[in-house]
């Protein structure tokens, strides 16, 4: 450090100062902080059951027993839509940090020792190339029934679901991870701690790693989006979790049967999937931004 | 160039090579025997002719091997009577399809126009509205368009082909009745009447997927502009004076469309999840839709066959893409 720092001022306080300036990702942030709350904490203000079947309602329009109206069996859209959304988020953020965990580590083993690099980078490509969706329809088809035996119907689909989510998104991660880590150990702290006998696993965890996290950051989460995306696909081809379990795919799935009559039905579990994805795409963008070490301290 | 379009060619091939053998194996090591779900309709000899072209009861390898001697060598032979009228094939086994019980080929290249037609209409599309629109979002940085183009893409690509399916559903077919919301496949265009029957049908899935390849390239597009117009040699270019037409489509343009063209690439398998997804909501029955209900009949000759072939049209775009790389870039075909 050449000049002193300001007092007061760190490098996280420096990060958030810059997000602060990037006005779609301030806003992004801030619905998916909105619709964290609305999935976390909205069941717990709007206490109707999801699975309850009030027959007399059903197809009803807006009212103020069913705010956003009831499904073709009387269940309540809006009580739906929480519990579809926990059901969304949740698959998204684990399937998120299974995808990150293994990108991570590919990349930091690609990046940090010569002799796999190669191999794994092949392995990268490979993935790349893969016809994943297809992939994983044929996964889930030949390996649902066997899981949902063996850890119950809804949990055995949330392991299959998140496995293979995470299993075949972490390609980018692992890119970026090693682009950074080829440049980071070739820095003089490194040479460093290597010549004063650190061990390779110290280097990593105490040195790589850090410096690494920006670009781990930013991929986790157009991570989410992309998982709460293939999440919902996979539910709209009818091979996600079971119908009487939501998800916003499930739900949209089963409005589109209601298309003509109902339109409105389609429309609130799109929109809350397009939204989330777009809010978390825009923070993930204003968080490069932020953390981009060339545009630091500029 | 024909020793870069060799040596391109000869990398796909193990690729092709691997990716049927993760197929083998995901289906190898899949609990249960792959026969025991037929119907029961299926005559017992039927049932044994198919485990006799599954292979099984042989090591692993030599179903491997089986297999792909099926895929590579059979079933084009038939293919190749097929069209020529020949009898190349001889009695040689098939690829048959559980659910229908006739060869997965077969039907795979009647499905397969369809949904080759929509990929590549909507590609096309796509590129002619992403390129101008990244040319000019980066020339004009920040200006109105820029912010309004780069904040379409953004919601291009985070809207799901199969919302923003349903919703041009909604209002072109259901509230104004323009365009019909199921694909009449069976429609042959004659006359100029059935043209237009045709283009009317194709409009909404091609715009849906047409919109969404947009919204991705056209932020490469920009991204890869911007990137060269800080460069030096743009410089250059405008110290001698030339117009900004010369500079930005003539210089910058041909360096930016080299990274472009590799990202384009690497959204393809993207392209064709959405093209599968985008036959569901519109009931095109293309290949993805073929491949949708074979899995929930559990026809897995079928549900292996299309995959791969999902795989080959990857690999094969990838190359192109891999190849028109050489030619816009002369560097990287020289290492």
């Amino acid at each position: 450090m050449i000049e002193a720092a300001p007092p007061g001022s760190s490098r996280g306080r420096d990060v958030w100062l810059r997000f602060r300036r990037h006005k779609g990702a301030l806003l992004g942030g801030g619905f998916f902080v909105f619709v964290l709350c609305f999935v976390a904490v909205g069941p717990a203000l709007w206490t109707v059951d999801p699975q309850f079947i009030d027959i007399q309602a059903r197809n009803s329009g807006m009212s103020a027993a069913h705010p956003l109206g009831a499904d073709q069996l009387g269940r309540d859209m809006l009580a739906r839509l929480m519990a579809g959304g926990r059901a969304s988020v949740a698959v998204g953020v684990a399937a998120m940090l299974l995808s990150l965990l293994i990108g991570s580590l590919i990349g930091v083993l690609a990046g940090f020792f010569r002799w796999i690099d190669g191999p794994l980078m092949r392995l990268t490509d490979l993935f790349l190339a893969l016809p994943l969706l297809p992939l994983l329809l044929v996964v889930i088809l030949l390996f649902r029934d066997t899981l949902r035996t063996a850890v119950g119907p809804e949990t055995g689909v949330f392991v299959l679901v998140v496995g293979v989510i995470g299993a075949t998104s972490w390609m980018q991660t692992a890119r970026v991870v090693r682009g950074e880590v080829l440049t980071v150990k070739e820095r003089e702290f490194v040479l460093a701690a290597r010549s004063i006998g650190a061990p390779a696993h110290r280097i990593v965890r105490r040195h790589i790693l850090p410096n690494v996290l920006s670009p781990i950051v930013v991929s986790a989460t157009l991570g989410i989006a992309n998982a709460i995306i293939t999440e919902s696909a996979l539910s709209f081809l009818g091979l996600g979790f079971p119908s009487d379990f939501a998800t916003w795919g499930r739900l949209l799935f089963d409005a589109t049967d209601y298309l003509q009559r109902y339109p409105s039905r389609v429309l609130w579990p799109g929109l809350a999937i397009s939204l989330t994805v777009l809010s978390v795409n825009y923070m993930g963008d204003g968080l490069r931004d932020a953390l981009d070490p060339r545009t630091r301290g500029r | 160039m024909p020793v870069y379009t060799v040596r391109r060619i000869l990398v796909a091939v193990p690729t092709l090579l691997l990716i049927s053998l993760i197929l083998f194996l995901l289906l190898d090591l899949a609990p249960g025997d792959p026969t025991a779900q037929l119907p029961l309709t299926i005559p017992p000899d039927v049932k044994e002719r198919i485990r006799q072209s599954l292979g099984l009861g042989e090591p692993i390898h030599v179903r491997y091997l089986l297999w792909l001697q099926q895929f590579f060598v059979n079933e084009p032979l038939h293919l190749l009577s097929g069209l020529t009228g020949l009898d190349l094939a001889g009695d040689r086994a098939r690829v048959i399809s559980w659910q229908t019980r006739s060869p997965v080929v077969d039907i795979v290249v009647e499905r397969l126009p369809q949904t080759l037609w929509v990929v590549g209409l909507s590609y096309v599309i796509g590129i002619l509205i992403a390129v101008p629109v990244g040319i000019v979002s980066a020339c004009r940085q920040y200006s109105w368009f820029d912010q309004l183009g780069t904040f379409a893409s953004m919601v291009g690509f985070s809207v799901p082909t199969f919302f923003s399916g349903v919703l041009l559903i909604v209002v072109f077919s259901v509230e104004l009745g323009w365009f019909p919301s199921i694909y009449d496949t069976t429609h042959k265009v004659t006359d100029w009447n059935g043209f237009l029957v045709q283009v009317r049908q194709m409009a909404m899935p091609v715009t849906v997927l047409a919109l969404y390849n947009a919204a991705q390239i056209s932020r490469f597009m920009r991204a890869s502009m911007l990137d060269n117009l800080k460069l030096d040699y743009v410089r250059t270019a405008w110290a001698k004076g030339l117009p900004e037409r010369t500079v930005v489509l003539a210089h910058v343009l041909r360096n930016s469309a080299g990274p472009a063209v590799t990202v384009i690439a690497l959204g393809v398998p993207g392209v064709f999840a959405g093209a599968i997804i985008t036959e569901q909501v519109f009931k095109v029955n293309g290949l993805g839709q073929l491949l949708i209900v074979s899995i929930q009949a559990s026809d897995i000759p079928t549900v292996q066959t299309l995959t791969f072939i999902f795989a080959v049209l990857i690999v094969l775009f990838n190359l192109i893409a891999d190849l028109l790389y050489g030619v816009l870039d002369p560097r990287i075909r020289y290492d």
